[in-house]
C-alpha cells in the first residue's frame, strides 16, 4: 500500500497536525515505506491462530463499582489554558 | 405498515434506531469518579476522565454486569469475548481525543424486542448489537458570547449503545420500540430511561423505498431527546426524502440535526469528515472475557420481564392483551395492580386501575408512590362493590372522596350514608309510587317501548340519591310493570 500527497493531507487534518504542502511529498514517501515494512507481516499465514494480546497470560482486571476518586475540580482545570466558574473555557464550538 | 402516498405512488419508511442509554452505576466506566447528576462543574472528574497523560483506564465490573443484564433482557447473544477500541475524533468535550467504545467485537450480539402496538397487536424488531462506551463531557454554549464552557462530570459515564435492525416501518412503531426498550431497561434497573435528563437519547436512521424494493440511501438524525420528537423527526424526514426523490433527486447519506422548536431538521455538514473514526483496539485494555458461570448467575437474578408478566396477566387473570400491556408498561403500576387484584375479580381490578385510578393520577400529577389511595385502599373499595354494599356508580363517588381525604372506603360509605339499598320491600314501595304517579310512561312500556324502563330506573335512582341496587331495581320494575 502506498500513500499519496492527498492522503497525507487528509490524515494530517484528521489528526489535527499541521503539515505544509512542501513537506507532504516527503511524508508520503516515509509513510509508504513504513506501511510496506509492516505489510511484510501479512506474508505469514495466521489462519486459525488466535490474536495474542499479551505476552503473559493475564485477564483484564475489573474494579468494584465504588466512588473512590474525584472531588478536586481546581486540580482538574489547573492546567487549562483558560477556566471560568469551574468550567474549562474554550473558543465557542457551536454546531 | 404505514405507507406514504407521494405524487408518483406509495413509499415505505425503513427505520433503524440507535439508542444511547446511560447505565445506572455509582462510578464511571473506567474511573472511580461519581456519576451523580447535577453536581458542581468538574467536581466528579478523575484524572483518567480528564485524560491526563499516563492515566490508565480500569473497567468497572458493575458496568459490565449491567450490559450483560440488558443483553439477557433483550433475549440477545452474550459474547464471551469483546474488545474495547478507540473511536478517534476531536471535540472540546472529549479530552482524550478518542472515545473508548466497542466496534468489531461488542459485548452483546443479536436479540429481539417485542413491540406492543396501539391496537393490541405485537410486532418483533431485531436488535443488531449492544456495546459499552464512554459518555462525553457537556458543553454549555449560552453563558459567554465567544466561549463554550466544558464540564467533564459526564465524561466517562457508562453508556450502552443499543442498535436495532432496520425493522421499523412507521413513526408509531419507532415510538413503540422506544417505549418498550425503556420499560425493559427500567425493569432491569440498568438505565433510568429518563429522556428529559438525557440518560436515554436516540439517533434515527431513515430511508425510503417503494414497497418491496431494496433499501434506499439513509440519513441519520442525531440526539433526539423525546419519543414525541423522534416521531416528529421521522415524519418530517420521510416527507423531505419523498420530496427529493419524487423530484428526481438523490438522498445524500448524511448526519442531520433535529430542532424540536421548529419541527425541522438540517444537515450537519461539518460532521462529515468526523465520520472517519480510525477505530483500533485500545492498547490500554485487554479483551474482556466473561465467565459463563457469571452470566448464568446474572440470568438467575433477572426480574420477571414485561413480556412474561403480560402473558401471565392474560392467562392468569384473563385480561385482554391491551389492558395487560398497559398495566405492565411500568413495573410499579404492575405491582400495584397485582396487589389490588389479589383475591378479587381481576377484570374489575384492571378496569378500576386503568380507569378511575389512572384518571385521578394523571389529573393530579401525583407520583404513584405518593398517591392518597394506595393499592390496599383501592382493594377495600372493590370489596364493597363485590359484596353489594355499594353500586359501581356510587363507588366512583366514594373513590373521589377517598382521593380527597385519603380515608378508607368503608369509613366514607358509613359517614356519608352511601350504603346501597338492597332491601326489596323498600324498593318495591318506591316502585309502586312511581308506577301510580306516571300512568303515561306505564302505557308506553306496555305498548312495547323498552326504553322507558331506563326512565323508571332513573326515577328510582333519583328518589334514592343513586343508592338503590340497580340489579334489584330492574328486577322489581320488570315484575311490577310485567
Amino acid at each position: 500500500m502506498s500513500v499519496d500527497k492527498d492522503t497525507v493531507a487528509k490524515i494530517a487534518r484528521l489528526a489535527r497536525i499541521r503539515v505544509e504542502d512542501s513537506q507532504s511529498e516527503a511524508l508520503a514517501g516515509e509513510l509508504s515505506n513504513i506501511l510496506g515494512w509492516i505489510e511484510q507481516l501479512s506474508e505469514l499465514d495466521t489462519e486459525g491462530v488466535e490474536p495474542m494480546t499479551s505476552v503473559v497470560s493475564m485477564k483484564l482486571p475489573l474494579r468494584d463499582d465504588a466512588v473512590t476518586d474525584g472531588g478536586y475540580p481546581e486540580e482538574v482545570t489547573a492546567n487549562a489554558p483558560e477556566a471560568a466558574h469551574g468550567f474549562y473555557a474554550v473558543p465557542k464550538v457551536v454546531e | 405498515m404505514a405507507l406514504i402516498e407521494g405524487k408518483t405512488g406509495a413509499w415505505e419508511m425503513v427505520i433503524g434506531l440507535e439508542v444511547h442509554a446511560q447505565v445506572i452505576s455509582k462510578a464511571k466506566l473506567f474511573s472511580g469518579a461519581s456519576t451523580a447528576f447535577g453536581a458542581e462543574p468538574n467536581s466528579q472528574v478523575s484524572l483518567v476522565d480528564a485524560a491526563m497523560p499516563g492515566m490508565l483506564p480500569v473497567l468497572n465490573r458493575h458496568s459490565v454486569e449491567q450490559a450483560v443484564r440488558t443483553g439477557l433482557g433483550l433475549n440477545a447473544k452474550i459474547n464471551l469475548t469483546s474488545v474495547f477500541e478507540r473511536k478517534n475524533y476531536f471535540y472540546a468535550d472529549l479530552p482524550q481525543g478518542y472515545q473508548i467504545s466497542q466496534y468489531l467485537h461488542p459485548i452483546v450480539g443479536e436479540g429481539t424486542i417485542i413491540l406492543d402496538l396501539e391496537d393490541g397487536e405485537t410486532r418483533e424488531v431485531g436488535i443488531e448489537r449492544l456495546h459499552l462506551e464512554q459518555d462525553a463531557g457537556k458543553s454549555i454554549h449560552d453563558q459567554h458570547p465567544s466561549q463554550s464552557y466544558i464540564d467533564l462530570n459526564r465524561s466517562g459515564v457508562t453508556l450502552m449503545e443499543i442498535v436495532s435492525k432496520p425493522d421499523m416501518r412507521s413513526a408509531e412503531e419507532a415510538g413503540a420500540y422506544l417505549r418498550k426498550l425503556r420499560t425493559i431497561l427500567r425493569y432491569l434497573g440498568t438505565c433510568d430511561g429518563n429522556m428529559d435528563e438525557g440518560s436515554m437519547r436516540a439517533d434515527v436512521n431513515l430511508s425510503m423505498r417503494r414497497p418491496g424494493e431494496p433499501f434506499g440511501t439513509r440519513t441519520e438524525t442525531k440526539n433526539v431527546n423525546s419519543i414525541r420528537f423522534v416521531q416528529q423527526a421521522i415524519e418530517a424526514e420521510a416527507r423531505r426524502q419523498v420530496e427529493v426523490l419524487e423530484e428526481g433527486g438523490e438522498i445524500v447519506q448524511e448526519t442531520r440535526l433535529f430542532d424540536g422548536m421548529t419541527g425541522k431538521s438540517r444537515s450537519m455538514r461539518s460532521k462529515e469528515e468526523a465520520h472517519d473514526y480510525r477505530y483500533f483496539p485500545d492498547p490500554d485494555l485487554l479483551p474482556l472475557e466473561l465467565d459463563p458461570a457469571w452470566i448464568e448467575e446474572i440470568k438467575a437474578s433477572l426480574p420477571e420481564l414485561p413480556d412474561a408478566k403480560k402473558s401471565r396477566f392474560m392467562s392468569g387473570f384473563g385480561l385482554p392483551a391491551y389492558d395487560a400491556g398497559v398495566l405492565v408498561a411500568d413495573r410499579e403500576i404492575a405491582a400495584f395492580f397485582e396487589t389490588v387484584a389479589e383475591g378479587r375479580d381481576p377484570k374489575l381490578a384492571a378496569n378500576w386501575v386503568t380507569g378511575e385510578f389512572f384518571g385521578a393520577l394523571n389529573k393530579s400529577g401525583i407520583e404513584l408512590a405518593d398517591t392518597p389511595v394506595d393499592a390496599k385502599k383501592l382493594g377495600g373499595l372493590l370489596d364493597l362493590i363485590a359484596d353489594g354494599t355499594i353500586s359501581g356508580r356510587i363507588a366512583k363517588e366514594v373513590f373521589e372522596a377517598m382521593w380527597e381525604s385519603g380515608e378508607d372506603a368503608s369509613a366514607i360509605v358509613e359517614a356519608k350514608g352511601l350504603k346501597q339499598i338492597s332491601d326489596s320491600s323498600e324498593i318495591e314501595g318506591l316502585v309502586d309510587d312511581i308506577i301510580a304517579n306516571n300512568p303515561k310512561q306505564v302505557e308506553q312500556f306496555k305498548g312495547g317501548n323498552e326504553k322507558v324502563l331506563g326512565w323508571f330506573v332513573g326515577q328510582v335512582m333519583k328518589a334514592t340519591q343513586g343508592k338503590a341496587n340497580p340489579g334489584l331495581v330492574n328486577q322489581v320494575l320488570r315484575q311490577k310493570l310485567g
